[in-house]
């Protein structure tokens, strides 16, 4: 029951909460990805 | 020679001639071309009631979601590759514009022909009707109209040099090409702004839209995926047109073919990965998350781990393993994707609530007439460039791009 959203405060802390994390996780994952992808390249 | 052999020698000319006209594919496609102009006169004859299943509920159907709807997506190829090319200095794919360049005219011109078939007053939208005598300017459909139509004309300009060379006319020829970096500029903007409100006509339906693909930022969904549809036809198309048209390519343009792959799977990968993301923050934005457990939710991971995380972890694999079959299959995937997507959000998911038994299915006649606008885009697709410098320089215009 405590995860149950009755305001619009609630429903909107809990979805920018989830997107602010995403965000951050996307951001470090696109690092990465660019690495990842971009890694053989540098042996040519 | 002898008389007998003489004959029997044109014979086997007229022979020949007879069995290159009849290969398997004009026949079915000239089979396609007999059966859509039937349909067509049908449909401007009977009216769209005869020929499609429309209705009040769905006056949106087939035409709107493949025709128009993947069509301008996938002629996206046009204005990526342009861009790359003369905006960001990228000279190493100029030989991917030409093609580029007349896929996505052509792709605009069946999207412009479909819409006359599944308007109802076909004869104003030809008189530009809604542009001159009414005009919706409030209206994202009216917006959408106006960038089509002037983007068709910018890439019918975009697309003159090459039968301007053709035909020999050096002077206009010249004053097209002259005005190639400003084409490419209002190209960028119109596609921008269509791109992406196509999607964002769908902000006005959002309990009809699925919540899994409805989303407030739809309109960045299209336009971003519409950057994967260029990328993937061109790979597509290059890879079609290179086994295809060989004996018609020049030498720069078969040597260019490898890099021009491996340089938009890098490019169509990125953009991949950042669509996965954004489709995940609009589940996110959503709070969608309970949904994903339901039949469409389960419809919605195939489309995003299948279409669009499967190709995009393939053209990655295939940059840097330098592995065309994986990055002419993640291309196809991608292309299927795109098209799924679209008609999940015109179609397949639309109208979510009602009953399978009330939901809009395209009858055969709607399915036959879009293969037919696909069939004449391909035929017309095949006598340009067998004809035209598509794919090789002019011999009189070599160095003078």
């Amino acid at each position: 029951m405590e995860n149950m959203m009755y305001t619009l405060q609630d429903y909107m802390l809990h979805t920018e909460n989830t997107l602010y994390i995403i965000m951050g996780m996307s951001l470090i994952g696109m690092v990465w990805f660019w690495f990842f992808l971009t890694g053989n390249q540098e042996d040519e | 020679m002898s008389e007998q052999d003489g004959v029997a020698t044109q014979e086997n000319g007229a022979m020949d001639e007879k069995n290159v006209f009849f290969t398997p594919f004009n026949v079915i496609a000239g089979g396609i071309v007999i059966v859509g102009l039937l349909l067509t006169i049908l449909r401007f004859t009977k009216g769209l009631g005869t020929v499609t299943n429309l209705s009040n509920t769905q006056p949106w159907g087939l035409w709107i979601g493949f025709d128009l709807m993947c069509g301008v997506a996938l002629a996206a190829g046009g204005y990526t590759t342009s861009a790359a090319c003369y905006l960001f200095g990228m000279k190493q794919y100029h030989s991917a514009v030409r093609p580029a360049i007349l896929t996505g005219f052509l792709g605009y011109a069946t999207v412009l022909v479909s819409l006359l078939y599944d308007v109802g007053r076909p004869d104003r939208l030809i008189m530009a009707y809604p542009f001159i005598v009414q005009q919706g300017t409030t209206s994202l459909l009216f917006e959408v109209g106006l960038c089509v139509m002037l983007y068709l004309l910018v890439l019918f300009l975009e697309f003159s040099p090459i039968p301007l060379e053709w035909l020999g006319l050096r002077k206009a020829r010249t004053i097209a090409v002259k005005l190639t970096i400003m084409l490419t500029i209002f190209g960028v903007v119109l596609s921008t702004l269509h791109q992406s409100s196509l999607g964002a006509l769908f902000l006005i339906a959002p309990s009809k839209v699925h919540p899994l693909w409805y989303s407030p930022y739809i309109a960045v969904f299209f336009f971003v995926s519409s950057i994967i549809a260029g990328l993937s036809m061109v790979i597509f198309e290059s890879s079609l047109s290179h086994r295809a048209f060989h004996s018609n390519m020049g030498k720069p343009y078969l040597e260019a073919h490898d890099p021009l792959v491996f340089g938009y799977a890098k490019a169509a990968a990125l953009v991949l990965f950042g669509y996965f993301i954004i489709k995940l923050m609009g589940v996110a934005a959503g709070n969608h998350w309970t949904l994903l457990g339901t039949p469409y939710g389960i419809w919605f991971l195939v489309e995003v781990f299948g279409f669009v995380a499967l190709p995009c972890l393939l053209f990655t694999i295939g940059f840097r393993d330098k592995n065309p079959g994986f990055i002419k299959s993640a291309a196809i995937l991608s292309i299927i994707g795109i098209v799924l997507n679209r008609l999940n959000v015109s179609i397949i998911t639309f109208n979510w609530q009602k009953p399978l038994s009330e939901k809009y299915i395209p009858s055969w006649m709607e399915v036959m007439l879009s293969i037919f606008m696909v069939t004449c885009l391909v035929l017309v697709f095949r006598f340009i460039v067998t004809r035209m410098p598509v794919f090789y320089d002019h011999p009189d215009f070599t160095n003078n791009h």
